[in-house]
């Protein structure tokens, strides 16, 4: 766990409350500069795409539900009908400056192989997902001995889309395993603030809601 | 003796289809000597003439014109009174004041394809050389050649880029070669229920229409117009097919059943005991009434022929190669003529050609035919993506 002295902090945090985006949607918007290419895998109904779009961002997503995808076009908005296990292969390498994966890792079937894509067809990848060592997740588990609900992920177990959920922990060894370099990390509480930087990685992963990275490439050989 | 009874004799005589071929109800556009259309089979068509209709005005820039071009059996007459038929315009429910494509806000062209029966130049169009009209004389057409004479219209309109170029089925063939032959040319492209190559299945349903033509001895070898004849029980039987693909089993069903025609019991005949039999018989009788049988023939195999990555070494994505044009791709669910795998594979090679890309698929029973009806939710994305698309084009808005 000394990976997080190479973990920058983020420049002009974004407060949550801004307008009528959602805080990690702000969160996410600011680590993309402006005028660049950005593909949203897992676009849902297009918000974050919209507050993209609003930004000068050339936007555009895939989507696996189709009532997603539909409510997206009939918003004017350049998405594709796609499931990220399978189609991100039809993506050329460095096609964008981003590639984005907001609260989607989870329900992906081969997350390890959904990052590499990711990192292959953009030339950074931002990636947020729910944070599994959330103090209140193990309390669930610990104290309640049932499969954790809360407030943003309320499926139960048996009809949840989320089929590989992670830490923050995890998710820091996998990019280590996978030679990924994170530029950026920060942890949100509950209500979408992000925590303070300088803490342990331990505190993020006990008290981080959902984990946010600004990942890119590591230069062959590190 | 069991009752037979087969497609009736259509009630609008050829006389009134034929005078539309040469001097339609439509504005047309002559090209002369010096303009002839240079076909994919190596022939220069000259002279030839598109018929084409408007609806709305064009911009003082320009840049509001819309390209509706038709499927198979489609003509210009999209948003007007049929003058063959007396019937409402094709695509009414997609063209018109409040309607996605609102002439308010654009200049919308329609023309009869080149090889059509509705006054662009075709095999019922009468062959200046011969002053006979052509019938197999007429040179084969392709998809690109279609395409081509259209850019030779919007020329003469004076109008260099379109905003948008709208097609289903046959028109979506259209569509994306006119995107594909003149990117620079194309602002926007709403391509649905279509392909960028005919399929084996589709190219078999038209050989059997095409037969059922031929098998007509009414057809005379594609003279039948020196005989007085029209081959209506081969194209009304080919119509017949060829509708069944442009439905679904669940439409079917729901629309008929096993329900009987006007009837309890059956006749123990060949009669129509059954609504669906019936249906299909109305279906083609109404259709070779304003439909030319070799015009059939020419354009299904136009069809056919196309597939747009076979010019591009076999590569897709090559035919799209870094272009600017904004795709809005549309397909239905119960579509199995041009279904929504062919629609996916289109936008993956946009994908891949980094294009701006939309794709919907609608979720309907009603089939191929879909693109036609009232599905409000085809309608909300092909308005969404014209205001995007104009915004972006920087269009003012009044209706639709």
């Amino acid at each position: 766990m000394t990976m997080q002295q190479q973990v920058l902090p983020l420049n002009g945090m974004a407060r949550p409350d801004t307008g009528h985006y959602r805080g990690d949607h702000l969160l996410l918007a600011e680590m993309v500069e402006r005028g660049s290419r950005v593909l949203d895998v897992g676009c849902g109904d297009g918000d974050l795409l919209q507050l993209l779009e609003s930004r000068g961002i050339d936007g555009r997503g895939i989507e696996l539900s189709r009532e997603g995808v539909n409510r997206c076009v009939a918003k004017g908005l350049a998405v594709v009908q796609g499931d990220a296990d399978t189609d991100l292969v039809n993506y050329p390498d460095d096609a964008f400056d981003y590639v984005i994966l907001s609260q989607t890792l989870q329900a992906t079937r081969q997350p390890r192989v959904v990052l590499e894509n990711l990192l292959r067809i953009g030339r950074r990848a931002i990636v947020s997902f729910p944070n599994f060592g959330f103090w209140r997740m193990r309390l669930q588990l610990l104290v309640g001995g049932h499969m954790p609900r809360t407030e943003n992920l309320p499926a139960t177990w048996y009809d949840t889309p989320n089929i590989h959920f992670c830490t923050i922990k995890d998710f820091v060894q996998l990019c280590d395993e996978i030679n990924v370099k994170m530029e950026r990390a920060v942890a949100l509480d509950l209500y979408g603030r992000p925590l303070r930087v300088n803490m342990p990685w331990w505190f993020w992963n006990m008290f981080g809601e959902q984990g946010v990275f600004l990942l890119s490439r590591a230069e062959k050989g590190k | 003796m069991v009752n037979v009874q087969s497609i009736p004799s259509p009630a609008i005589i050829a006389e009134e289809r034929s005078q539309e071929a040469d001097h339609p109800s439509s504005q047309v556009a002559l090209f002369g000597a010096d303009q002839p259309l240079a076909l994919d089979c190596g022939i220069d068509l000259s002279p030839f003439q598109i018929a084409y209709q408007t609806y709305g005005e064009l911009n003082a820039d320009k840049s509001n014109a819309i390209l509706v071009c038709h499927a198979l059996t489609g003509d210009q007459h999209v948003a007007n009174v049929h003058p063959v038929t007396g019937k409402p315009g094709w695509w009414e429910t997609m063209v018109g004041p409040g309607r996605p494509l609102d002439p308010a806000n654009y200049f919308i062209i329609s023309a009869n394809v080149i090889g059509g029966c509705m006054g662009s130049t075709g095999p019922a169009s009468t062959n200046p050389a011969t002053g006979k009209l052509w019938g197999l004389d007429f040179p084969m057409i392709t998809i690109p050649d279609m395409v081509r004479a259209q850019a030779m219209l919007i020329d003469r309109l004076g109008i260099d880029t379109l905003f948008c170029v709208v097609g289903g089925s046959m028109g979506g063939m259209q569509a994306l070669q006119w995107t594909a032959a003149y990117p620079k040319r194309v602002f926007s492209t709403l391509a649905i229920a279509c392909s960028t190559r005919h399929s084996a299945q589709n190219i078999a349903f038209h050989e059997l229409g095409r037969q059922a033509v031929m098998a007509d001895p009414d057809w005379h070898g594609g003279r039948y117009f020196e005989q007085g004849t029209h081959p209506h029980r081969g194209l009304g039987v080919a119509r017949m097919a060829a509708h069944i693909t442009y439905l679904s089993d669940a439409a079917l069903h729901r629309k008929f059943g096993r329900r009987m025609q006007d009837r309890d019991l059956p006749t123990f005949s060949f009669d129509a005991d059954f609504q669906v039999e019936s249906y299909l018989r109305y279906q083609g009788s109404s259709f070779v009434e304003r439909f030319d049988a070799n015009s059939y023939l020419y354009l299904t195999r136009a069809m056919d022929y196309f597939d747009i990555a076979a010019d591009h070494d076999g590569v897709l994505a090559q035919a799209f190669r870094g272009i600017q044009t904004r795709f809005c791709v549309v397909s239905f669910t119960s579509d199995w003529l041009f279904p929504t795998s062919e629609s996916r594979a289109l936008v993956h090679a946009l994908n891949a050609s980094s294009a701006r890309v939309s794709f919907a698929e609608i979720e309907t029973d009603r089939g191929h035919d879909a693109f036609l009806l009232d599905v409000p939710e085809f309608f909300d994305i092909s308005r969404a993506f014209l205001q995007s698309a104009g915004t972006a084009r920087g269009l003012g808005r009044k209706g639709g």
